[in-house]
């Protein structure tokens, strides 16, 4: 008679008891269990959605460079006329235009043949000291687009300023606290606000637009403009050379650079693009990082939940045996069973209890979480789950006895026998 | 084999020790069959206890084949006992789950030996249990359960069998064929102390002590 034998047949007589014990570490280790599998599917998952986000990221990606390179085709590029008298060095250190030609010539050019110029705008400017209120402006007279004579009319780019009418920038409206509607005096005229711009980043925040002829007054330039500026040039090969032969076998004694690259503007629209995709995929981690933690966080608090109620029911479960088997315990010691027989007695039925508690635990919980798994092919056994499972219910079941079994073991034999 | 030297047992209650055992001294030589008779609450289960190495006297010593008992470890005590002393209780106190013959081999389980089915056998067939072996103690009468607890106390072949009150459960015919047993592993060389309060039983021994009761020790004059 070995002491296992005498625990097998004492689980076979008191099955409610082992039972009891055994649904207990089943059920702690079928949450440990289930809840790992469901963050583990949860993380599978993330990996997939983000993978497959990628991917869509980068096909989009590609789809909107394609787009932006047609769309920049057709777009085309803008272009600014000046006299040839200017000088690049000074327009690139000043950013304006110092000399003059006369406002015909975009007459001219709108009325020449030249297919490869779209929108015309011819303008006035200049820097100035706005006497009224003593600020440095850029005054800009505009008469808006002017028509071509061999295109579809088409909706203009570019209103032009009312007479009597002025539009400022942003920076000077804020400033100044002016709005649309108010009043203004420039240079002993008066002009109603038509509008206030929105912040551009640039010399325009300081500008005011007024009509072309009361700017041409006001600067003492009647008849004279200093830039025209071609938006949207449609060209195809070698496109500056091309609308530089163009303009020259029409205006005499100008000069034409190109304002801002297409390629540079396409670049930029593609890194605005990215930068939103990825901002979008750090959204989506962001969410999925909140979930996972929200997930971590609920069985951080079941788990052991779970396994603190599982152990206090072992610990009950195994005081229970204890009581119920004094006698057995007191005649055991009587026939000279040491402390450690009776330790072993109650431990090995412990171990048996954890070990099988485990397994199941592990089937049944790893089963509940893999039952909503969908597409994502987990496998059944993932062998450090397993581990870990079938440790704890083994450590858990092992412990939550240790006390009442240690109780057991230190009975005096003698009062139990006179008890019994 | 077994010597007790003026052993008194006490216990407390309240403020004052009751004494369960007063003073006493007894020797069983080997091959003896020693009775102790007393009245209830003389302590003779108190006795029993102390010599079987289950518990300490308050004073005087309990020897057993020379060695003093309470001079051992509880874990040394076990060893010791397993080897030498056999116990039978009047509960009988038989494990419910095990069959007869896994009783009679139950002190296996308590020393961590298991090559004594031949000798367990022999037992059952010698007490008459050669046909209840796979039966559990509910399926047997109260003879047949004494002897089991028997056999069971036999199994190592202790030197001396401790019995408390082992035929207060027993009809006549059955108190003796158990008596009879009993002398005959003394004839065989064992020593047995019984305890009874049962006087006819008493007689039947080699020798009988008398326990006094205490409380009639502890009286005012």
């Amino acid at each position: 008679m070995s002491v296992w034998r005498l625990v097998i047949k004492e689980i076979v007589r008191r099955k409610v008891n082992f039972v009891s014990g055994l649904v207990a570490v089943t059920l702690a280790a079928a949450v440990l269990a289930g809840s790992m599998t469901i963050l583990r599917l949860h993380d599978l998952r993330t990996e997939r959605i983000l993978a497959r986000k990628e991917r869509e990221t980068r096909q989009r990606m590609a789809v909107l460079e394609d787009d932006y390179r047609k769309i920049m085709k057709n777009l085309g590029f803008n272009l600014l006329i000046m006299p040839s008298s200017q000088k690049l060095s000074d327009f690139y250190a000043d950013d304006a235009v110092s000399a003059y030609f006369p406002d015909t010539y975009a007459t001219r050019l709108a009325e020449a043949k030249i297919v490869t110029i779209r929108h015309l705008l011819p303008s006035l400017q200049e820097k100035v000291l706005w006497p009224e209120r003593k600020r440095t402006v850029i005054l800009i007279g505009t008469r808006g687009e002017v028509p071509s004579m061999f295109r579809d009319a088409r909706e203009p780019i570019l209103v032009a300023v009312k007479k009597g009418h002025a539009v400022v920038g942003h920076e000077l409206a804020e400033s100044l606290g002016l709005k649309a509607g108010d009043r203004i005096t420039l240079f002993g005229r008066t002009f109603t606000l038509s509008q206030c711009n929105e912040e551009r980043g640039s010399k325009d925040d300081i500008s005011i637009w007024i009509d072309l002829s009361e700017a041409q007054g006001i600067l003492g330039k009647p008849g004279r403009i200093n830039a025209i500026l071609a938006l949207k040039c449609h060209c195809a090969g070698n496109e500056l050379a091309n609308v530089r032969r163009d303009v020259a076998s029409i205006l005499p004694g100008v000069q034409v650079i190109e304002q801002g690259s297409k390629v540079l503007t396409r670049a930029e629209a593609r890194d605005r693009a990215s930068q939103e995709a990825a901002e979008a995929l750090a959204g989506e981690v962001g969410n999925r990082r909140q979930l996972r933690d929200e997930l971590e966080k609920f069985s951080s608090i079941l788990a052991p939940l779970a396994l603190l109620a599982s152990a206090l029911w072992v610990g009950l479960v195994f005081y229970t045996n204890v009581r119920e088997r004094r006698g057995e315990i007191g005649i055991l010691r009587a026939l000279g069973a040491r402390t450690r027989t009776i330790l072993r007695l109650f431990l090995t039925k412990a171990l048996l209890m954890g070990c099988a508690g485990g397994l199941t635990g592990y089937v049944l919980g790893t089963s509940i979480g893999l039952a909503r798994q969908g597409e994502i092919g987990v496998s059944f056994l993932d062998p450090r789950l397993f581990l870990l499972t079938f440790c704890t219910a083994v450590i858990l079941s092992l412990a939550a006895s240790w006390a009442p079994v240690f109780y057991a073991a230190q009975q005096e034999p003698a009062e139990v026998l006179r008890e019994e | 084999m077994l010597v007790l030297e003026r052993v008194v047992k006490t216990y407390p209650k309240g403020n004052r020790r009751i004494t369960a055992l007063a003073p006493i001294d007894l020797t069983v030589r080997a091959g003896e069959f020693v009775a102790v008779e007393g009245p209830s609450g003389s302590g003779k289960t108190t006795c029993l206890l102390i010599a079987g190495g289950l518990l300490d006297p308050d004073s005087g010593r309990a020897l057993v084949d020379g060695h003093v008992l309470d001079a051992m470890s509880r874990n040394q005590l076990a060893a010791f006992r397993s080897q030498n002393i056999g116990f039978v209780f009047q509960q009988y106190h038989l494990i419910p789950y095990l069959s007869v013959l896994e009783n009679i081999l139950a002190p296996e389980a308590a020393r961590g030996r298991s090559n004594n089915q031949a000798r367990g056998r022999a037992l059952a067939e010698q007490f008459g249990l050669d046909h209840r072996l796979d039966h559990t103690p509910a399926e047997l009468s109260s003879g047949e359960k004494q002897r089991t607890a028997l056999a069971r106390a036999l199994l190592f072949q202790p030197k001396i069998l401790l019995a408390d009150e082992i035929t207060g459960n027993l009809d006549h015919v059955n108190a003796q064929i158990v008596l009879g047993y009993l002398r005959e592993y003394v004839k065989k060389g064992g020593s047995v102390l019984l305890v009874t309060h049962d006087r006819e039983i008493a007689r039947q021994a080699d020798r009988v002590e008398y326990l006094p009761d205490p409380r009639e020790l502890e009286a005012p004059r």
